[in-house]
């Protein structure tokens, strides 16, 4: 009997990274998945974005553990497009449980004064208000079918401190926090959860590229990601390099299944202890 | 195949309520069982405390569990008896693993007595101390990791407890667990030994559903509003805080420390 058997999750960002992960890791424990992803480049993210054949793959490893999964291409900041792939998601799968606000997107490399206004906006509007319409899209089935729930927004080890050069993305990441801390309050009469969860730098290709490895080494010229190694090292308490983003899903899993039946309005860090240091 | 199989973990307040929960959670998943209690009353607290029918009723449902125990009698505030039980049961059951500092009072009464202050912070907060440091040494040297939860409370977090000398002690001394944690967390993670804490709201176990802290929780709306829960639940079971903690002990949680875990029904984000 898995943790979640017969439960149906709500997953953005799912085609690769966490979100393949977390498919994967409640697939594995019974649930079926509606997989969003958007499948494209916005032209102020400095790496390659998902892709349609990200998007296969993560229904093929969904599928590979003989549970259903449907998926969907469509923008967290298109809300239209959001609620109706959740009805199409609900028509097919039969109900909603779980959903892991995912997707995400970083940027910029320059102090918060000198960000452009088009990087700040498009990081405002895939990762705070695409939570949002994550939410809004998934709330009503929650509340309709009375059988309580649990949504769980993919903060930052960024959305509890502050960090230089990426003002955007803290303070998207911050706004979510206060984003979970309402709408757990809103829906606990209907036993309905709602809590964060804050990484510290995971092993996927938001965190695989060029563009990062120059944040962490502004002092080099054209670092690899290698160089970055020390300054990733330097984040956390725990000798580590990085998590998996298996160590995410782990605790999405935890927070989705009856374990944490009365745990709402929690910020969990997942960070090797980079909040404490 | 559990979560803890060969593992060992040192429990303390181990003769009921939590503590008791915790053991069999961890036992169901593998785990063997250092259990520690006082099983005897402080004159300060005004419920009757644990006793050592309660601690061998842990024995008899960890033993069920086809799971070993080692059982004894001891004071959290005595640090070498603390240390005494620690050595014998690794002596039994070899090497810890997992160590839960649960073992805490709660002195709140109708009749508040000067003395409360003192007791509550030995026990729940030098209590929690005297745990680590007799497990610590040993983890360390051995090389293997870790991993410590120390029990706080929705007070750990927030200012509630009321106005008495036991009341305001309990809530200093569960704040001052938090400061433990992240000292300690800090201080282990270079040897992959993780700290955190859990934070429970009111739970279903002797130490509150008594007559004592029934009275002194409705003798004030304050104080009984300090335990409404946001979910609509107006307290949790013992096995929530023994989930959320096999959790934090698993390798599920492998990279988690230096954090405070609610487990509180959105008391403190209500709050």
């Amino acid at each position: 009997m898995g943790r979640v058997e017969g439960k149906v999750a709500f997953i953005t960002g799912a085609a690769r990274g966490q979100g393949r992960s977390h498919a994967i890791r409640l697939a594995e424990e019974g649930a079926d998945i509606i997989a969003v992803d958007l499948c494209e480049q916005i032209d102020t993210v400095p790496f390659p974005m998902s892709t349609p054949a990200d998007l296969e793959q993560t229904v093929k490893e969904v599928e590979a553990l003989d549970r259903r999964i449907v998926a969907i291409q469509a923008d967290v900041r298109d809300f239209g497009a959001l609620k109706s792939a959740v009805e199409t998601g609900v028509a097919e799968l039969g109900r909603l449980d779980i959903v892991c606000a995912n997707a995400g997107i970083a940027g910029g490399n320059k102090p918060g004064w000198e960000t452009e206004e088009q990087a700040w906006q498009n990081t405002i509007d895939v990762n705070l208000t695409g939570v949002w319409h994550t939410c809004k899209a998934a709330i009503p089935h929650l509340i309709e079918a009375g059988n309580g729930g649990s949504l769980i927004l993919t903060s930052s080890a960024a959305g509890l401190k502050g960090m230089q050069n990426i003002v955007d993305y803290v303070s998207a990441k911050h706004g979510v926090v206060g984003l979970m801390r309402t709408l757990a309050l809103e829906l606990a009469p209907h036993m309905i959860r709602v809590n964060s969860v804050h990484p510290t730098v995971v092993d996927t290709p938001m965190i695989q590229n060029d563009w990062t490895a120059q944040l962490f080494r502004p002092d080099l010229t054209n670092p690899t990601i290698e160089d970055a190694h020390e300054a990733f090292r330097g984040l956390n308490a725990l000798p580590i390099l990085w998590v998996d983003a298996r160590d995410i899903s782990n605790a999405v899993l935890f927070l989705a299944s009856d374990e944490a039946r009365y745990i709402t309005g929690v910020t969990l860090p997942v960070d090797a202890g980079f909040g404490a240091k | 195949m559990g979560k803890l199989d060969g593992k060992v973990a040192f429990i303390t307040g181990a003769a009921r309520g939590q503590g008791r929960s915790h053991a069999i959670r961890l036992a169901e998943e593998g785990a063997n069982i250092i259990a520690v209690d006082i099983c005897a009353q402080i004159a300060t607290v005004p419920y009757p405390m644990s006793t050592p029918d309660d601690l061998e009723q842990t024995v008899k449902e960890v033993e069920s569990l086809d799971r070993r125990i080692v059982a004894v009698e001891a004071d959290v505030r005595d640090g070498a008896a603390l240390q005494a039980a620690f050595d014998a049961g690794v002596a039994e059951l070899g090497p810890v693993d997992i160590v839960l500092a649960n073992a805490g009072i709660a002195p709140m009464s109708m009749s508040p007595q000067a003395a409360e202050w003192q007791d509550v912070l030995d026990v729940n907060l030098t209590g929690v101390y005297n745990t680590v440091q007799a497990a610590v040494p040993s983890m360390i040297e051995r090389g293997a990791g870790g991993a410590i939860v120390l029990t706080s409370s929705t007070a750990g977090i927030n200012g509630i407890g009321g106005n008495s000398p036991g009341g305001l002690g309990y809530t200093a001394s569960k704040h001052g667990v938090v400061g433990l944690m992240r000292s300690y967390a800090n201080i282990l993670a270079p040897h992959n030994i993780r700290v955190n804490t859990v934070h429970p709201t009111g739970v279903n176990t002797p130490m509150v559903v008594n007559d004592a802290m029934q009275e002194f929780l409705t003798s004030d709306p304050s104080l009984s509003n300090a335990m409404a829960n946001a979910l609509p639940v107006p307290m949790i079971e013992a096995l929530d805080i023994s989930n959320a903690i096999l959790w934090l002990v698993s390798d599920d949680a492998r990279y988690v420390t230096g954090v405070t875990l609610p487990v509180d029904a959105g008391f403190t984000n209500k709050k």
